[in-house]
């Protein structure tokens, strides 16, 4: 595939975007979203710091997010580094929430293909259920696209089972005509979820990012017949913006989007913000964060 | 050759910035647009006193009496517009010029009391047993205030000065009927060395904002200047929700009833935490 592909019209994405992020979400309405957007949460926490006490304690919320709101769902799974798979994975036992891993020396990316490879497979004899890589976004720059589709594609057979998400970490992308093109790159290389960033850059699941991304999943359908998941993280962490996303996906994807099988937020501090929004619905007063536990 | 009329169109003051009203509503006072607040407006307010009360708090003592020192300064350097502004809402000229004086000594009187707090709030505890046991100052958070009508600038500096100088923010619904003077202390505030966020000043309906400010769990003391017994018993009832402390001052009309009761002003917006420390047999 070369870089031939039509250029995006970045103003009409962003102003797309922007109009779709005005529409009034209220009362059940905002309920249901709210809900929704919980039980498509992969919760993450990807800390030098991170401890397995930590994990387990972001797990056990992950499975209840708020006790004293029985109809919160559980979040759909949680994201952590590779040495805390097996410590995620008991904690989640049995309560359906997935245990994602981050892969490919994440979050840069840099190591050789063999690393990567080793990375993954740890991941995944640990039990992790995905696995979320990032591109070489050196060899991507350097306009090595068999360079990027292969390794994806060597990750997605180290994979077995466990599905793969691949993060582009756009903000280092350059351009949407870029973001689309590594999108197209991704999904033809056989990623299961195309996701934004990894958190860990300047900016992350921008409104127009996201609609560029849910396009190129939109475009490939029709032309491969496969269906391709996205993930929106970076970035995403308050309701409004979390409830954003949600309308982008369902106005450009359709229905068929609206569940964690095929779309995910990956974020930490988003829950939380949730959580206080729906209270609000509830009791009409507007919250505090101190009213949920951090972790 | 005539010039058109340049009216002024006033901004709330939330979070460091002048900003309309969410709501995109107004009104007129005399010949200026105010902005009229929204619950919205009064939320993002408490969530900027928020952000900004650790930082705060965390100041050196003698740091914040420079900045609120500071704040006298500027308000002292504007006198004349303010007492302009007093005039236009029905105060004669001696008695606005009164109002304005009191307010900038009244400031810079709090502004003398941050690192004096500790002194005399705080204390090492006669305790019978082998603990060192002391206790010291904390500001108590986010403090919303509910200005009076009148006077409507000195009335206001006189709740918003004690929280500030005792480490905490503040979130302030003006005066309805007379609203100006603390739009333009919000001007007058801005320019000075206060942090972003530290002074909030929100203008609009009474009915409105002060029980949404009332209600917001993340309040954390509520100062009650505004004489009206109903909206009081009202603020009561929701600060209870989530054990918000509550005071109800009559307005400070002069400087002296201002400062008179300086320490239970300043004690109604500190915690005293209290530490036990054991010590050798």
């Amino acid at each position: 595939m070369s870089r031939q592909l039509a250029h995006v019209d970045r103003v009409g994405v962003e102003e797309r975007a922007a109009a779709l992020g005005a529409r009034s979400i209220k009362t059940t309405a905002k309920q249901q979203g709210i809900r929704l957007a919980v039980s498509m949460l992969d919760l993450t926490t990807l800390e030098g710091a991170d401890t397995a006490g930590k994990v387990r304690q972001l797990c056990a919320k992950a499975v209840c997010p708020a006790p004293a709101m029985p109809e919160i769902p559980s979040v759909a799974a949680i994201c952590v580094y590779p040495a805390l798979v097996t410590v995620a994975r008991e904690a989640l036992a049995g309560s359906g929430v997935k245990t994602a891993s981050v892969a490919t020396g994440f979050p840069a990316g840099q190591v050789s293909l063999e690393a990567k490879l080793r990375d993954t497979e740890d991941a995944v004899a640990a039990g992790a259920d995905e696995i979320d890589m990032v591109i070489s976004r050196e060899a991507f720059l350097a306009g090595d696209d068999l360079r990027v589709m292969r390794e994806v594609s060597r990750i997605k057979d180290a994979c077995g089972d466990a599905h793969l998400k691949v993060i582009l970490e756009t903000a280092e992308l350059g351009s949407y005509d870029h973001v689309r093109h590594a999108s197209m790159l991704a999904m033809e290389a056989g990623a299961d979820f195309i996701k934004t960033s990894t958190g860990k850059a300047a900016s992350g699941a921008t409104p127009g990012v996201c609609l560029v991304m849910l396009e190129a999943i939109r475009d490939y359908l029709d032309r491969s017949g496969r269906i391709v998941g996205f993930k929106a993280a970076g970035g995403v962490s308050t309701s409004k913006a979390a409830l954003h996303r949600l309308v982008m996906v369902k106005e450009t994807l359709g229905d068929d989007w609206l569940t964690p099988e095929r779309f995910r937020i990956g974020a930490s501090s988003v829950l939380n913000d949730l959580l206080m929004q729906y209270a609000k619905t509830e009791s009409g007063r507007y919250g505090r964060s101190e009213d949920f536990s951090r972790e | 050759m005539d010039r058109l009329p340049v009216r002024k169109t006033y901004k709330l003051w939330i979070g460091g910035a002048f900003v309309r009203s969410e709501s995109g509503r107004s009104d007129t006072v005399g010949v200026f647009n105010i902005p009229r607040g929204s619950r919205k407006d009064v939320r993002d307010a408490v969530a900027a006193a928020r952000r900004a009360a650790e930082p705060w708090a965390k100041r050196t003592a003698y740091n914040r009496g420079q900045i609120l020192y500071r704040a006298a300064e500027a308000l002292e350097s504007r006198r004349a517009q303010l007492i302009a502004v007093l005039t236009d809402a029905g105060s004669d000229s001696s008695q606005a010029e009164a109002e304005v004086d009191a307010a900038v000594d009244v400031l810079l009187h709090y502004a003398g009391w941050t690192d004096k707090l500790q002194g005399v709030l705080g204390a090492i505890n006669p305790v019978a047993a082998p603990f060192l046991s002391f206790s010291l100052p904390e500001p108590t958070g986010v403090v919303g205030v509910v200005a009076p009508d009148a006077p409507a600038l000195l009335g206001l500096v006189a709740e918003v000065s004690p929280a500030l100088a005792a480490g905490n923010t503040v979130v302030a619904i003006l005066s309805e009927s007379r609203p100006l003077a603390g739009l333009d202390l919000a001007e007058v505030l801005g320019v000075s060395d206060i942090p972003g966020g530290v002074v909030n000043l929100l203008s609009g309906r009474r009915g409105e904002l002060v029980p949404a400010l009332g209600a917001h769990r993340d309040l954390n003391a509520i100062v009650d200047a505004s004489g009206e017994p109903a909206l009081g018993t009202e603020l009561d009832k929701l600060a209870a929700e989530t054990i918000k402390r509550t005071s109800h001052h009559a307005a400070a009309s002069s400087y002296e009833l201002a400062v008179e009761d300086s320490l239970e002003r300043l004690a109604a917006v500190t915690e005293l935490k209290t530490a036990w420390h054991p010590v050798g047999a």
